[in-house]
């Protein structure tokens, strides 16, 4: 148990290790450390930040699926007010067109109601005529007559 | 283990402490015990240089088992360190607390081998009659080690505060500035200064020559027939074990007794 010069060996290798360790073996580590940990954070922030972002676009899918759902809506809305105006609109042009065919056919009805009479008419007024003439041939000249003849076909023919 | 006729109690246990010594010039301070020193130096090389074939290829990405090993180590005293000096610790302390944690604790461990073989192997394989394998079993490895702490308290308190500074800090602290209490604070700085390199010191020595003592009277029970064969195995494994926790436990403490000397003289009171 004497202190000799081992003490003085020992110090000095027991600097040179310090000397070395502090040269060679702590910095690369703690660069090493240092960077993982710099990693590390990096991704920790980057999924913080994603998981902000993924909330922002649930949160705007939300709000355009809405929009969406209202459009829609909207859409379905007008086109059944579009759809009762056309049924009402092709009611009303179907009642138009029934009506004027119904008045066109009443006037052609007339107007044949009146060629039939009327050539019922010129008709009776031949028929008439001719019977007169039957009766007349024996005493009336047709020749001097005529005058006569003409106004009765014709007021036959007006009446 | 002595090549002696007779191997009595008192000349095994001489034996086991006696170390194997070099006269490097006249005089009792010129002797160098040249099995303390290169079992110290193989030590520190086989632990720093382990730490620095890890470290440098150590990576930022995924750490392979070896470096995340290391890194838990290097962390945990990073820790420690962290918690007691404040001031960049990188540059100077922290791998400071490292190389003396990795050494202390692996000339510790040599304690737990068995002495018996290791000095049988010592003796016939390397023809080393005397060779003590725990280095902290030599009062002087302490010393140099306290020494060297000691002196680097000094260096920091000056590069610190100044000469003045410490000058101030030696006179005026810790009972006050008046010119009465200068011889007082003086002396009770000169007595700070002297324990602590004492008390660190010796409390690794003690307990570490303690433990070997131990370990060699439990190697002589064995000696003395099949009973003593059998308990001196079963107390010395469990004297093995127990010294696991306080060989890794006085590393620790002389670690941060270096740690807190060095902040202290970082700090100015």
């Amino acid at each position: 148990m004497n202190i000799n010069f081992t003490l003085i060996s020992q110090a000095l290798a027991f600097s040179t290790f310090i000397w070395f360790t502090v040269k060679f073996v702590w910095p690369p580590l703690l660069r090493a450390i240092e960077e993982r940990q710099k990693t590390i954070a990096d991704g920790l922030a980057a999924g913080e930040r994603g998981r902000h972002e993924l909330d922002l676009a649930s949160q705007r899918a939300a709000d355009i699926l809405k929009e969406a759902k209202q459009r829609a809506s909207d859409v379905i809305l007008q086109a059944e007010k579009r759809a009762s105006e056309i049924v009402e609109e092709a009611k009303r042009t179907a009642k138009e067109e029934g009506d004027r065919i119904i008045s066109g056919a009443k006037a052609e009805i007339n107007h044949e109601i009146f060629s039939a009479k009327e050539a019922l008419r010129q008709h009776a007024a031949k028929l008439a005529v001719a019977g007169a003439e039957k009766i007349l041939r024996r005493e009336v000249d047709a020749k001097v007559h005529a005058d006569m003849l003409a106004s009765i076909e014709e007021d036959l023919s007006n009446g | 283990m002595a090549a002696d006729t007779e191997l009595t109690p008192t000349k095994y246990i001489d034996h086991h402490l006696t170390h194997m010594t070099v006269q490097v010039r006249e005089g009792a301070f010129w002797t160098l015990h040249l099995d303390t020193l290169v079992t110290s130096i193989i030590l520190g090389i086989i632990g720093m240089g382990c730490v620095w074939l890890v470290v440098r290829r150590a990576t930022s990405g995924v750490p392979s088992r070896r470096q995340a090993f290391v890194e838990l180590m290097i962390e945990f005293i990073d820790n420690e360190v962290k918690n007691t000096f404040h001031g960049n610790r990188h540059v100077f302390v922290a791998p400071t607390a490292l190389t003396i944690f990795v050494w202390v604790l692996l000339m510790n461990t040599m304690d737990i081998m068995p002495i018996d073989i290791t000095a049988w192997v010592t003796e016939n394989v390397f023809g080393l009659h005397y060779w003590k394998i725990v280095p902290t079993t030599d009062v002087n490895t302490t010393f140099a080690l306290a020494l060297t702490i000691w002196f680097l308290m000094i260096f920091f308190s000056v590069k610190v505060k100044g000469l003045g500074g410490w000058m101030h800090e030696l006179f005026c602290t810790p009972f006050g500035k008046n010119p009465l209490l200068w011889v007082l604070n003086l002396l009770f700085n000169f007595i700070e200064y002297v324990s602590k390199p004492l008390s660190h010191s010796l409390r690794l020595f003690g307990n570490i020559y303690a433990g070997e003592i131990i370990f060699l009277l439990i190697g002589m029970w064995a000696a003395t027939g099949v009973a003593g064969v059998f308990f001196g195995a079963i107390l010395g494994a469990g004297w093995a074990i127990f010294h696991i926790l306080i060989v890794t436990l006085q590393a620790f403490i002389f670690m941060m007794l270096a740690v807190v000397y060095i902040s202290m003289a970082h700090e100015s009171h």
